[in-house]
């Protein structure tokens, strides 16, 4: 069980950002996220786009704000708690009791939701019948690519993952490759090897059509796919792969007992925090008249929402307002010496 | 401004007037029509406000944006009538556009 002044849900921009605002007034956090990777949408959906509209930097990219980010916290030293998903929330004398998909426990009194949209899982087939072989046969990433030899292999997408994972298997595996139209998103070096995997019979490809179901009793035994003339084939496999991307989920939130509006949770804009005590809710995830989805945003919102969190987790304490410029205690947080 | 009927899959239709410069996804989500999420805020990156357009209307719209159909191809079952509503511009041009909104988006 880890103690903490605060548990922050979500290493996005805003996350970050409030994290740096606890350590500057002297409280001691841990973040979680389901990325296995830090930053959030910035650097999940556009690390290489440029963001012009953050105060006083013209232009950075998300990996590069996300980066600028992480080095404005080092000084903190906080635990990040990658690839792991918060999934319960409940009151245990008056804290906050968290446990995470793994398995990973906290007592805190205070909880940040910087939530997002929720957190980034992978998208899945619409087909039903997937679920009763997902995490056996139907899977949306490897993690262990042994398995797969000798097997018969079908992947569906048309993006970076696919490719990969299609020339990479075809080594020792009998692999086909299904996507929905002729033109691949994937780098076109990896197209250009795809057409040669196929040309050698190393890979066998099939475009302009989707998954239609999937067939087995115990096992998996074939994949059914369609295409828009409606005529199906039926393909014999092992191993059905997809890779469609990520799509984020509220998930666990929405059973935190938070009030919900439209997949985001309302709070008051003194200091952020929602229906339950000690649970706040900032960035993308939080709603209140005027709300503007913007990184800025969650900035100042992060701000509050760290002075809110020291009530409760400095309770016979007095918060004091102080610059970072001229605040010597401020700056021995940060570990500048004067 | 344009008339834009919004189709859900169970055949439930909402028709609403949209402004000029506003997004067919924005149209949606502005009047409370369930259906599109809209995840990224119109950003591109979720595919989470596909909409599937008839072959009358498909043609009439601008153009598909570049690494739209990239987006598309993690849609919730898309196919070559599928469109991401957050890169259809309203106008005029639009007045009585329908479409037809999937199953789910995720
Ligand atoms: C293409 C694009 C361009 C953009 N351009 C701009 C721009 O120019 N300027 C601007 O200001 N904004 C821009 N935005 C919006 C900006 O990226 C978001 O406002 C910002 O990322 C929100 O930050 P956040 O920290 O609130 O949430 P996010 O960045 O969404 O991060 C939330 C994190 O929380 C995690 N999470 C959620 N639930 C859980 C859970 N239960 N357990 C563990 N982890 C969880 C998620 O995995 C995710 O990593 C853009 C967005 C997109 C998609
Ligand atoms: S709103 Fe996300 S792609 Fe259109």
């Amino acid at each position: 069980m880890i103690n903490t002044d605060v548990l922050i849900i979500g290493a996005g921009p805003t996350g970050l950002f409030c994290a740096h605002q606890l350590g500057i007034i002297g409280l001691k956090c841990e973040i979680v996220d389901n990325l296995d990777k830090i930053g959030g949408q910035c650097i999940e959906l556009y690390p290489d786009k440029p963001i012009y509209d953050i105060p006083a930097i013209p232009e950075c990219t998300g990996e590069e704000l996300t980066n600028n980010l992480i080095e404005q916290i080092k000084p903190f030293s906080f635990n990040f708690h990658l690839s792991d998903r918060v999934q319960e929330v409940k009151n245990e004398n008056n804290k906050w009791f968290v446990k995470t998909l793994k398995g990973k426990e906290f007592l805190t009194p205070n909880i940040v939701i910087a939530g997002g949209v929720g957190s980034f899982e992978p998208r899945k087939f619409p087909t039903k019948n997937c679920e009763k072989f997902e995490e056996n046969s139907v899977l949306y990433s490897v993690k262990d690519k042994t398995i797969f030899k000798d097997k018969k292999v079908v992947i569906f997408g048309g993006g970076d993952s696919a490719l990969d994972w299609a020339i990479e298997l075809s080594k020792n595996s009998n692999v086909t490759l299904i996507h929905r139209r002729d033109e691949f998103r994937g780098a076109p070096a990896s197209v250009e090897r795809i057409k040669q995997l196929q040309n050698e019979k190393k890979v066998e490809l099939f475009t302009k059509y989707s998954i239609k179901d999937v067939k087995g009793n115990d096992n998996l035994e074939s994949v059914e796919i369609k295409n828009e003339e409606g005529e199906s084939k039926t393909i014999d496999a092992d191993y059905v792969l997809g890779f469609f991307g990520l799509i984020m989920q509220l998930g666990p939130i929405l059973e935190w007992g938070l009030n919900i509006e439209k997949k985001t949770i309302p709070v008051n804009t003194e200091n952020f925090e929602t229906n339950k005590k000690g649970i706040f809710a900032i960035g993308d995830i939080c709603t209140y008249p005027g709300k503007l989805k913007l990184i800025l945003s969650g900035f100042h919102e992060g701000a509050l929402a760290a002075r809110g969190c020291f009530k409760y987790a400095r309770p016979n304490e007095k918060y004091r307002f102080e610059f970072t410029t001229t605040s010597k205690t401020v700056k021995g947080r940060i570990g500048v010496k004067e | 401004m344009a008339k834009i009927k919004y189709i859900e899959h169970s055949g439930k239709e909402h028709e609403v007037d949209v402004a000029n410069g506003l997004s067919v996804m924005e149209g949606a989500v502005q009047n409370d029509i369930p259906g599109i999420d809209a995840d990224c805020g119109g950003g591109m990156a979720c595919a989470t406000c596909h909409v599937y357009v008839k072959e009358e209307w498909f043609n009439k719209l601008p153009e598909k944006a570049i690494g739209e159909d990239d987006m598309l191809d993690q849609a919730y079952e898309p196919n070559s009538s599928s469109r991401l509503s957050c890169q259809i511009t309203v106008s005029d041009e639009l007045n009585g556009l329908v479409v037809h909104l999937p199953e789910k988006q995720i």
